[in-house]
């Protein structure tokens, strides 16, 4: 049986199925582990045992009745508090939603129960998905698990942080612009960003309905790749999910990627990074090209344009899907004395939501508004479509598009807070596959010494739309080549 | 460089139903300024004749059945609400029109 401190999802699943043990057992271990690391890292808002340890003798008793094994028979599963689970609250890690208690189940959630997941609570974020550190979130920021003084990333902080410190062998994020694949590579684990259209967004709390898109972290690319499987596919709830077939990803996991061409936007990639994530880069193509994969030089020219078209178009959406929160339907509501309707609106939000969300509204509302609607949404749309172009054109020659995920390690706690212009330039790597749709993934890539600290560094591969398969055979091959820890050490 | 005046960030503030306090105006406006400064590169791009990217995969004319399926009920959609008369379902709000 596998050692469950540090268990992948296979592992947990295959010794769930064979009995070896149960998916109680399994719960307890991973609930102990939570409730002794967690003060020390802040990664999850809320955990209920009774509920988690019920869910897990759900699963022990599908089995006993003879039911087949799902493919995440008994493993802990970690959600984002950005998705609503029946019965849970579910915050967005905003005070405007302090209180909510969804009513429903996000569809991710009903297919990975279906699959045998057993969720254990809900990991804190950036509030509504919004920043890159987790230091926007109403309930305190996440430590970074190999450096307590450092950002774990964000916005699904709270996710990689979880995996890397072994609190749970897989956690969901949600990826508008790289807050999936840059806290995995800040906490040095597996985040993958499906491609647009691949799972469905329905139970997510929309931020930016044209970029969002729900995602597996976990500690090895096999992982997310039985993960994806599970939840991927057309939803009758979600207009925009695809009903491209969904293959068994875990069969594409083949380690050989002999021929494989790997696209490498040299110039984009050299400019303003970090000398020791771009030797971290540099080794990693060696890596790949060691095993027989081919590089191939690409040219992505509008990528540098990606950090103000993603800030232009996300806030703009932003600005649009949070005029839902206005004190009436759910969350909270201002108890200062309002003379009408209006100013209880104005109050609540007022109160209720953290100064980066007030700012991307604001930038947002003003990009709308008329005169600005032209030079800037529009402009930043259509910079989006070269950007697409740019892409396709890229895998005409690669299969993969390589890039470092972050241009910068893990940087300190406050670091970046009173600047958010330095903190949004960091996204330089992460928000052009949102944009043009496709699937990207950040598996750990070594790491560099900060000061005291040793920090994990991630590397970032790309893949055409709805080509999982080769992306996860890439970075499957590159993980198993390099072997880095991914299990934080523990610290409590 | 752009100037946001306290006046552009009052109406913005105001389209967006927030109400920012003397700090938050000096402050946003700072910032704001600051990114769309940045965001001014996006002239320096060519889109003439580019279309605009609203979705990346659009497909042309979802549809589904129109069939009925189970939903929450009334008491359970105003369940969460600050303030809701639950058995009839309905929201509560202050006064709408003026008295």
């Amino acid at each position: 049986m596998a050692d469950l401190s540090s268990a992948t999802a296979r592992a947990i699943r295959d010794d769930v199925a064979a009995r070896r043990v149960s998916a109680v057992e399994v719960c307890r271990d991973a609930l102990a582990r939570i409730e002794a690391s967690n003060p020390g890292i802040n990664s999850f808002l809320l955990v209920n045992p009774e509920d988690a340890l019920a869910r897990a003798r759900r699963v022990d008793d599908r089995l006993a009745a003879g039911e087949a094994p799902g493919a995440l028979a008994g493993v802990p599963l970690a959600v984002k508090d950005n998705m609503c689970v029946r019965g849970m609250r579910t915050t967005a890690a905003s005070k405007i939603l302090a209180t909510y208690v969804p009513p429903y189940d996000a569809s991710v959630i009903e297919r990975l129960e279906a699959a045998g997941a057993v969720i254990v609570g809900k990991t804190n974020c950036d509030e509504f998905a919004m920043g890159s550190s987790n230091e926007n979130s109403a309930f305190g920021p996440v430590r970074n698990p190999w450096a307590r003084s450092r950002t774990p990333g964000g916005s699904s902080g709270g996710s990689a942080a979880a995996v890397a410190a072994a609190q749970v062998p897989l956690a969901l994020g949600s990826d508008t612009g790289g807050s999936i694949r840059q806290p995995a590579s800040f906490c040095g684990v597996v985040g993958l960003k499906p491609t647009y259209g691949r799972v469905s967004r329905y139970g997510l709390l929309a931020f930016a309905s044209s970029l969002d898109q729900i995602g597996p972290i976990a500690r090895t690319v096999e992982d997310t790749a039985l993960a994806l499987t599970a939840m991927a596919g057309p939803d009758r709830a979600d207009a925009t999910s695809s009903r491209e077939p969904v293959p068994d990803l875990t069969a594409a996991l083949t380690g050989d990627v002999k021929g494989l061409r790997v696209g490498v936007p040299r110039t984009f990639v050299t400019e303003g990074v970090d000398a020791d994530v771009k030797a971290a880069f540099d080794a990693a193509l060696a890596v790949l090209e060691g095993a027989g994969a081919r590089l191939v030089d690409v040219e992505l020219p509008h990528a540098p344009y990606g950090v103000p078209a993603y800030y232009l178009v996300c806030t703009a959406e932003a600005s649009s899907n949070l005029a839902r929160y206005d004190g009436v339907k759910y969350g909270y509501r201002s108890k200062a004395a309002a003379d009408g309707l209006q100013a209880m609106y104005t109050h609540s939000r007022s109160e209720g939501f953290g100064a980066e969300v007030k700012r991307r509204i604001m930038l947002g509302t003003y990009v709308l508004s008329a005169g600005y609607y032209d030079a800037f949404y529009l402009k930043a749309q259509q910079v989006r479509t070269l950007l697409r172009r740019d892409y396709e054109r890229a895998f005409e020659a690669a299969d993969v598009i390589a890039m470092p995920t972050s241009p910068i390690p893990p940087f300190g706690l406050g670091e970046k807070t009173d600047d958010p212009l330095q903190m949004y330039l960091a996204d330089i790597f992460t928000v052009s596959a949102n944009l043009a749709g496709v699937p990207a993934i950040s598996v750990p890539g070594g790491f560099v010494e900060r000061g005291a600290d040793r920090v994990p560094v991630g590397f970032q591969l790309a893949a055409r739309s709805f080509d999982e398969a080769t992306l996860l055979r890439a970075a499957d091959a590159y993980q198993k080549l390099t072997g880095f820890p991914t299990v934080a050490p523990v610290e409590i | 460089m752009s100037i946001l005046t306290i006046a552009d960030v009052e109406r913005i503030a105001a389209l967006a139903h927030l109400d920012l306090t003397a700090d938050e105006k000096a402050r946003f406006g700072k910032q704001l300024a600051d990114i769309l400064d940045y965001a001014q590169q996006l002239q320096t791009v060519n889109t003439e004749g580019v279309p605009a990217t609203a979705h990346v995969h659009a497909a042309a004319g979802v549809e589904r059945d129109d069939a009925l399926r189970p939903s929450l009920t009334p008491q359970q959609a105003v369940a969460n609400a600050p303030d809701a008369a639950v058995e009839a379902g309905l929201f509560r709000v202050p006064r709408v029109i003026g008295g």
